[in-house]
């Protein structure tokens, strides 16, 4: 058996160790891609080519190869919000003392919007299309959607969320649960100026 | 029995499995007396549900496709 030298297995675990990323960011694309549009919009591609480049350039650092999704959306959370900063926009002011009060279920409930519906609630969330979701969503600020977002709709565990943003478990939480409160108070004043409150099935 | 108050404020993080078991408990119990709280726990499940049903991990096929070349430029430069 020949021997191989040193620069040739070198080579070869480097063309591996390149296979195994190419691997893991192509299987990851769209949900990155997905998960990109929820955190910087229009720059959603920009922002998955930027953590594809950070992510090659680190991924000898990734030890096990099991947590490279997490990994991967660390990096890309951070990609999305170096890029809401440079974009320096002011969110807006939130009430967090009228916050707490707010809920959702008893908003619709006492305005009832659909007089005639057996399915009120339901009704007032199936008016909502894709795009006015991701308006809601957007309008919310950073520090309230990057936690919603990741745990409900990419589905992270809350202790892996406190992990990727780099916050303690507590912080995490209380974010998630005002933006959940913020993001129904805004799904209410959003059916309000967009005319969403009109009866589903015509009279 | 908890209040009405308690029970709401910690629907969601008891939906996410994220409270104890004691206060678990304790909200179950709530729920399988108050009514009202019912409708509360039934709409934060619909609406963690409507969340999740606008997850939406498609990716339009040409930005997917100038992804993949870039993915393939990064790893293959010489």
């Amino acid at each position: 058996m020949g021997t191989r030298s040193a620069r040739e297995v070198a080579t070869q675990a480097s063309a591996e160790q390149n296979e195994r990323f190419r691997a893991l960011a192509a299987a990851q694309l769209p949900r990155l891609y997905g998960l990109a549009r929820r955190l910087a919009g229009d720059d959603a591609e920009d922002a998955v080519q930027e953590c594809l480049l950070k992510a090659y350039r680190g991924y000898g650092r990734l030890g096990d190869e099991m947590a490279g999704p997490a990994w991967l959306t660390s990096i890309l959370v951070n990609c999305c919000r170096d890029r809401g900063r440079a974009r320096a926009r002011h969110p807006a002011e939130v009430d967090l003392d009228s916050l707490d009060e707010f809920s959702l279920y008893r908003k619709i409930a006492d305005e009832d919007p659909f007089p005639y519906s057996d399915s009120l609630h339901l009704d007032f969330l199936h008016q909502f299309g894709a795009d006015d979701v991701r308006a809601v969503l957007a309008s919310l600020p950073e520090r309230y959607r990057i936690p919603l977002v990741l745990t409900y709709m990419d589905g992270w565990a809350t202790k892996e969320v406190a992990r990727m943003l780099d916050l303690p478990l507590g912080t995490v939480l209380a974010q998630l649960h005002r933006g959940r409160k913020l993001f129904e108070k805004r799904l209410w004043e959003y059916a309000e100026t967009h005319g969403l409150l009109k009866e589903p099935i015509g009279d | 029995m908890i209040s009405c108050a308690e029970a709401v404020r910690q629907l969601w993080e008891y939906l996410d499995g994220t409270v104890g078991q004691a206060q678990s408990a304790a909200i179950e119990e709530h729920l399988s007396l108050c009514r009202r709280c019912c409708g509360e726990a039934e709409f934060a499940a619909e609406l963690r549900a409507f969340l999740v049903a606008h997850a939406d991990h498609d990716i339009p096929p040409q930005a997917h496709a100038r992804l993949l070349a870039a993915l393939t430029e990064l790893i293959d430069q010489p």
